[in-house]
């Protein structure tokens, strides 16, 4: 199972405690995820369901770069982590 | 007592009072950019679009004068094709500001309309809970052609229902002209003849598809009569938005954003001037209000109770109200100003030189 964690600034406008959801892609393991909280995924992904671009998703230490496939493999044990990126002001 | 809502850069703050006696009561939404509010005539709902920096535009709902909000759903582009006339759109079908948000007549009980940026159009039908694009007007090749104005896409700010017959619908779009369509929607008509944009090259300046309205308000009474604060000046039409007429640079501007008019005076209206385009600040950092009241022939200068020298205040299209009894006036800046005139702009009131950047105002009306 993969751990999908939310971080704070997601939470506080959505609640969602951590999911343990089935190994997969990143995009299946993270709406795998949202399934518990629907209502943030919107907060997640943008309009087209790509990640939003002031949002960074972590797999375990390693920053996700690609926002639009998401079909990178996960494996059992992996972590995610999704908070808002540092930017502005 | 008058209730007035102010979306700002940090939160929704309700103040409420009368003539200059005026307090903050709350403050909502606390550190959220909220960028246009709506008070539902129809029941007295409350709406607050937020523009979060990190997670875009959400709507939240009050069924009981902000005690308790609700997110409902948010507007949101479908899926751009990926084949087709569409698939080679350069605009991004992403909801980035809910810019204008109008409640529809009394006989559509639970529909709303939002305007957003990039300028899509949106409808409920069931008070937020859901949004469906309007695909004639998005998908219309001549959206294709409307540009940013000092956004990097278009956007829809205006966006009026005619008193007589809900289903006609009138939008403003920086830069991309007014369109109505009298079939809620269905199909839609470019309608600014007669504006004229002076930057453009020559051949175009009066392209109906590429004018840049700020701000287009309606007059309720005599709903042919409408005002526009375009970028290069101030006009008017009186056949119901076909024809506009240019209306001569008043003194000290004719540069502004912001345009109220009265609601069953058809030849009163309200600006708020700028000294430019590339000086976006009250001429002379001396800070006026100017209203016609003869349908533009003239107009009458009002700074009283205004900051007189050294101010730097911008008011956005969305910051200038009036109030139902006709005569209140509320205006707000970008360097967190808040004035209230209760004699229609003889005299102001400062409320607060300390607020946020101030994106709207809102008056709530009794719907009892």
């Amino acid at each position: 199972m993969v751990t999908v964690e939310f971080a704070s600034s997601l939470r506080r406008h959505v609640e969602c405690a951590p999911q343990r959801v089935q190994a997969g892609n990143l995009r299946l393991v993270l709406e795998a995820a949202l399934l518990a909280a629907p209502e943030l995924a919107p907060y997640v992904f943008d309009d087209q369901r790509c990640v939003r671009k002031h949002v960074a998703v972590f797999v375990n230490q390693d920053l996700v770069r690609d926002r639009i496939r998401l079909d990178q493999t996960l494996r059992t044990d992996d972590h995610v982590l999704v908070i808002q990126a540092l930017t502005g002001g | 007592m008058q209730t007035l809502l102010v979306a700002s850069r940090k939160g929704l703050f309700v103040w409420r009072g009368a003539g200059d006696q005026w307090k903050m009561r709350a403050h909502h939404f606390a550190g959220e950019p909220v960028t246009q509010v709506l008070c539902d005539p129809r029941n007295g709902d409350w709406y607050a679009a937020l523009r979060l920096g990190h997670f875009g535009a959400k709507l939240h709902k009050s069924s009981d004068q902000g005690n308790r909000w609700t997110e409902v759903a948010s507007p949101a582009f479908p899926p751009k094709p990926t084949i087709g006339p569409m698939a080679d759109d350069p605009t991004p079908w992403n909801v980035e500001l809910i810019w204008s948000l109008t409640a529809s007549g009394a006989d559509q009980p639970g529909t709303l309309w939002a305007g957003c940026m990039p300028a899509g159009l949106f409808k409920s039908e069931d008070g937020g809970r859901s949004w469906a694009l309007n695909t004639s007007l998005w998908e219309d090749p001549r959206r294709l052609q409307w540009m940013g104005g000092g956004n990097d896409y278009p956007g829809m700010h205006s966006l009026l229902l005619d008193p007589r017959d809900a289903n006609h619908l009138r939008v403003a779009i920086s830069c991309g002209g007014v369109w109505q369509s009298r079939n809620s929607g269905q199909t839609w008509e470019l309608t600014a003849d007669g504006m004229k944009a002076d930057y453009l090259p020559a051949g175009s300046l009066q392209d109906p598809n590429a004018q840049d309205p700020h701000r287009m308000v309606q007059c309720q009474s005599h709903p042919d009569v409408l005002w526009v604060q375009h970028h290069c000046g101030i006009y008017r039409s009186t056949d119901g938005g076909r024809l506009w007429q240019d209306i001569p640079a008043p003194v000290p501007s004719g540069f502004g954003f912001a345009v109220a008019c009265d609601p069953q005076d058809p030849l009163r209206a309200w600006f708020a001037p700028a000294q430019s385009d590339m000086h976006r600040y009250p001429v002379g950092g001396k800070m006026v209000v100017t209203r016609t009241d003869d349908g533009g022939r003239s107009f009458k200068l009002l700074d009283r109770g205004l900051p007189a020298h050294d101010a730097y205040h911008l008011v956005y299209r969305h910051s200038m109200e009036l109030a139902p009894d006709r005569q209140t006036l509320a205006l707000s800046s970008t360097t967190g100003g808040l004035w209230i005139s209760p004699d229609a702009g003889e005299q102001w009131h400062c409320l607060s030189r300390d607020l946020p950047p101030v994106a709207a105002l809102g008056w709530v009306r009794d719907w009892r």
